[in-house]
């Protein structure tokens, strides 16, 4: 009795909270209400209430809908799935579809409810049942409940067979293999004249095929004419009010044939030849004057499209997309330029005809259709209307709103740079695309630009005067600053002297300072990032050479940026600073014009090691945090003033790398190399720099090795010891300016070789301000892979270390044995040293030189202090 | 057909229905990508969204959204009208439907929505047949419903 009284009331209760919920004012509120109500249900849950059940889920469903957890209903709707009545059963299955899905376990143990209502004898349950098991589904159930179904594909009632059929469909999405079961009971479905039955049974035909080559052959052979005759007749079929729509009858129907026989059709000539007449027929009389039928003539020129060529179909298909791409119905607009894509692979002639249209539609104001024409667009072009369509773009790209600018630009990159033949032409587009839109191009694209204009040595002058105009009235554009500057910075002269003028341009005149001031510009710039900034210093510090009447003012706006909070601005404007003040005679050494980059080994990297690229354009981005002895790859990266993805080749050595960094060409200081190993290398970080880069040299064999051997310990090395100067300024301050004494150190001091008397001469393997370690290397007789280092440390500093601790790490290739050291002390002042003996055994021998990186630790002051270090300049042949 | 879903201009979801499997995040995240997208866009602009490598055809009803996510390469003006075939039979159905009543009578558009589609395809063309089985089924429920207080009343006669 009070289950019929609550049964009732149910849909009112459930009213009553779909109420209570809709007058909440905030989504506190909203929750709380949620929050009694499930627990009010839950309780009901826990008592096992079969009374509440029916509303309690319907309740929960609602719940479930604005996104609240409902896991706990779950085994209700299993039980009210289990109850006898077709009203809990309804709302069973309802429950089942919404709150479940097919990965949860719950699901299975449905699978004996669902087998005996589809064996029901009430229809709409057998009904039920196979709209869940239609919806939800998993393999396994698929499997078990196959028969069930096939048997159904034959029920009397025609709502029961197109049920089935759609079940079946699912079932053979999720276990293939059962395919073979359903190929002739779906034959017979296309026999039927109920529509929802032959319109679910042509759709599992059409996914059978799909699925089972084999269902694909029975199908074609067999139900192809049957499928003709009766799309024959739905288009010619007299009005039907019952399946009418925009006076067509069952446009559905229509379509789900069309898409049937272009399954069919497709790769089989005689299939298609049978089904000419009835597209023909469905292509040319179709109404096109509302979607229903404007959606069969989509449908149509898709078959058609796909199956076995029939040029008199192919025209009528094209033409029909010609009218819908001049329809003022954006929907038919779309779907016009979507179709136009496949067809280009079928004739590219006829979508070229096209072309004006598709033009104009991407100037149109809806985001989707502009997408679709630029991708159109963007497989248009071809070597003969690239530049009239370039132009078209490029303009377009001015009034162009902002969102799409992205794409637009993106587009227009990778069409340039495609098609880029002449150079000249590619060139100039790409500047016109970053004077419009610098701010939307990628990194890569800029990068690349920079590749492609150092690789055209006889368009230097006309692109640094193109850049130079370009900067006076787009300089709001970052990537458009950055290209310039770098070649301003470069081929500054070419631009004030006119140099390589081309016929087809005008002379300009440009000063020395005036190039000076377009690169003050772009550093001050209040948008300018840190990249862009860095680069300004680097191509000012080019000029102050280019140009040595502007070198003081050039060293007035270097100094400018020596307070910089940035670090690595702060740091380039000290070194660059000292550089002009007071090592003319290295500085033109030191910036002679980079080497021609090499670009097919630029874009063969490109395509390799695209996330690198990006990763290193992050950190580049990132405000560097100052004080960090210890950077990451953007300093490098910026010292060449591009990203590291601009560095020519992969495999090329550290030393080539070291020396595009500075574009030093080093053949002044080559008569020094001889001297590299003995010389105090491991300080002398800007010698290092430029020692190491020494062709010939015994240490540029080691860095190759090491560079296949590991990247990352590359990049680390190599940046360790390029910013140890500014742990060594940080360190000691009071100490002048390191950089400086290096130099002069560098200039002046011919080093001394420091024989030892064994075949290896020792090195320094690390050194700081406040440490020295020195290796001396002897071979065991009889074992060349061996080497026996001793290791020597000394204190520079005026105070005690006590627990020291040396620890050191090498690549696979070797193995490293440590002896105990003389002792955890070391007396201040270089009163006295530690040694330690090292063995390293190289497998390598002979193949790859020794490399190894330093940990020490000690306590100094009761301070404990950490110093990390590389060795790379071990002598060759150990 | 992925999945269907019905917001309302305010973002709030009136039904949804999955037929590929999406898990509770995910359909969260779906949902909220999704208004974000199609409520934004104005009154002129095509009925087509392209996302994640599908599109959602949509369609404005007074104030709520239907939408549908298809396959790149299936028929979107279809898929048009199968909305509109959806929309028709709920109107019949309700009467001029309006949103409220899809708000409490949520379950009884979820038992319209089982008769049109199953497994993401279409079943049935003819809003006839639609509106026949509906009314079928609710009276059977009626039926059960009328037994069970007629035998309530009984029950209770007898125990006075």
């Amino acid at each position: 009795m009070l289950r019929s009284l609550h049964c009732l009331c149910l849909l009112l209760q459930c009213r009553d909270m779909i109420r209570a919920i809709r007058a909440c004012k905030t989504a506190a509120e909203e929750r709380a209400v949620v929050r009694k109500e499930c627990a009010a249900i839950r309780a009901s849950v826990g008592d096992n209430d079969q009374d509440y059940r029916h509303r309690n889920l319907a309740k929960l469903m609602f719940i479930h809908m604005l996104g609240y957890p409902t896991h706990f209903g779950q085994m209700e709707c299993l039980k009210l799935i289990a109850a006898p009545g077709f009203p809990e059963k309804r709302m069973g299955y309802l429950g089942l579809m919404l709150l479940l899905d097919e990965r949860q376990e719950v699901l299975m143990l449905v699978t004996n409810s669902l087998k005996q209502d589809l064996n029901h004898t009430n229809q709409y349950i057998v009904g039920l049942a196979l709209c869940a098991l239609g919806n939800i589904c998993s393999a396994e159930m698929a499997r078990d409940l196959a028969p069930e179904v096939e048997r159904l594909l034959q029920f009397r009632d025609p709502n029961i067979r197109k049920k089935a059929a759609l079940c079946s469909i699912r079932i053979i999405k999720k276990v293939p293999d059962l395919a073979e079961n359903f190929i002739n009971p779906a034959a017979s479905l296309l026999k039927e004249k109920h529509h929802g039955v032959l319109l679910t049974g042509v759709q599992l035909c059409t996914d059978l095929c799909k699925v089972s080559s084999e269902a694909l052959e029975y199908f074609r052979k067999k139900c192809t004419e049957g499928l003709v005759k009766v799309l024959k007749d739905v288009v010619n079929s007299p009005y039907a009010p019952e399946y009418d729509i925009a006076g067509i009858t069952d446009p559905f129907l229509h379509i789900r044939l069309l898409r049937l026989l272009r399954v069919l059709g497709q790769g089989d000539a005689d299939a298609s030849d049978s089904m000419n007449d009835i597209l023909a027929q469905v292509a040319t009389k179709t109404e096109s004057n509302k979607n229903a039928g404007n959606a069969i003539l989509y449908e149509s020129v898709a078959t058609i499209m796909s199956i076995e060529d029939n040029g008199g179909l192919r025209v009528l298909a094209i033409n029909i997309l010609g009218r819908f791409l001049s329809n003022r119905d954006n929907n038919i607009r779309y779907v016009a330029l979507n179709m136009l894509m496949k067809a280009i692979t079928v004739d590219t002639q006829a979508v070229q005809r096209h072309r004006a249209t598709i033009l104009e539609c991407v100037k149109d104001s809806d985001a989707s259709i502009r997408r679709r024409a630029l991708e159109l667009v963007y497989l248009l072009v071809n070597e003969s209307n690239v530049k009239p369509l370039m132009k078209e773009l490029i303009d377009y790209l001015e009034v162009s709103d902002q969102e799409f600018k992205g794409d637009l630009t993106a587009k227009i990159c990778s069409i340039v740079e495609k098609f880029s033949k002449e150079k000249i032409w590619y060139i100039d587009q790409m500047l016109k695309v970053l004077s419009e839109a610098g701010n939307y191009v990628k990194d890569e694209v800029w990068h690349a630009l920079i590749v492609v204009i150092s690789n055209a040595s006889n368009l230097h002058g006309y692109t640094v005067r193109s850049l130079y105009k370009a900067m006076q009235t787009s300089g709001e554009q970052e990537t458009l600053v950055r290209v310039a500057v770098w070649c301003i910075g470069e081929y500054g002269e070419m631009l004030v002297n006119n140099v390589g003028m081309l016929d087809i341009e005008e002379p300009i005149t440009v000063t020395e300072s005036d190039a000076v001031d377009v690169i003050e510009m772009g550093s001050k710039r209040h948008t300018s990032n840190l990249t862009t900034r860095a680069m300004c210093l680097v191509a000012l510090l080019k000029l102050s050479c280019r140009f040595p009447s502007c070198s003081k003012r050039i060293n007035d706006i270097t100094v400018q940026y020596k307070g910089s909070l940035v670090l690595e601005l702060q740091q380039r404007s000290i070194e660059f600073n000292s550089i002009i003040e007071k090592h003319q005679n290295i500085r033109s050494a030191l910036v002679e014009r980079m080497p021609v980059l090499d670009e097919v080994a630029y874009s063969g990297r490109r395509a390799g090691s695209l996330p690198a690229a990006v990763s290193t354009s992050q950190v580049v981005a990132l405000n560097l945090p100052n004080g960090v002895a210890k950077t990451t790859a953007a300093p490098l990266v910026d010292l060449l003033g591009l990203s590291s993805d601009d560095i020519p080749a992969p495999s090329s050595s550290g030393g080539d790398f070291l020396q595009d960094l500075l574009g030093v060409d080093l053949s002044p200081t080559s008569p020094l190399s001889g001297t590299n190993q003995a010389q105090k290398s491991g300080t002398d970080v800007l010698l290092d720099l430029l020692s190491i880069g020494t062709p010939p040299a015994q240490s540029t064999s080691s860095t190759p090795d090491k560079l296949s051997s590991s990247k990352d310990s590359k990049n680390s090395g190599v940046l360790e010891r390029l910013s140890s100067p500014t742990s060594l300024q940080a360190s000691s301050p009071s100490g002048g300016s390191p950089v400086m004494d290096l130099l002069d150190g560098f200039v002046h001091n011919p080093a001394i070789p420091e024989g030892n008397g064994s075949a290896y001469p020792s090195v320094v393997a690390f050194e700081s301000s406040t440490l020295r370690i020195m290796f001396d290397f002897s071979k065991s007789p009889g074992n060349p892979q061996t080497t026996l280092i001793e290791a020597n440390f000394t204190n520079k500093s005026p105070n005690v270390y006590t627990d020291f601790i040396f620890q050191a790490a090498v690549p696979k290739f070797l193995q490293l044995h440590l002896d105990p050291a003389s002792s955890n002390t070391l007396p201040a002042s270089g009163n006295g040293s530690i040694t330690q003996k090292l063995r390293v055994t190289n497998s390598q021998h002979g193949k790859k030189s020794l490399v190894m990186r330093l940990r020490i630790g000690y306590r100094m002051n009761n301070k404990d202090i950490l110093e990390e270090g590389q060795i790379n300049n071990f002598p060759h042949g150990l | 057909i992925h999945f269907v879903l019905l917001i309302s201009r305010q973002g709030k979801v009136r039904l949804t229905k999955w037929y590929s499997p999406y898990s509770q995040k995910e359909r969260t995240k779906v949902i909220r990508e999704l208004s974000g997208l199609i409520l934004t866009r104005g009154p002129k602009l095509c009925n087509f969204v392209e996302w994640r490598g599908f599109k959602v055809v949509y369609k404005r009803y007074a104030s709520l959204y239907f939408c549908m996510c298809i396959d790149q390469d299936d028929n979107e003006l279809e898929v048009l009208e199968i909305i509109h075939h959806f929309v028709e039979i709920l109107d019949r159905y309700f009467g001029s439907v309006c949103e409220l009543d899809l708000i409490f009578n949520f379950h009884k558009a979820y038992y319209i929505l089982d008769e049109l589609l199953i497994a993401g395809e279409l079943q049935e063309s003819s809003k006839k047949t639609v509106a026949r089985l509906i009314a079928a089924q609710d009276s059977l429920v009626e039926a059960a419903k009328e037994q069970a207080s007629s035998l309530s009343t009984m029950i209770s006669q007898a125990t006075k």
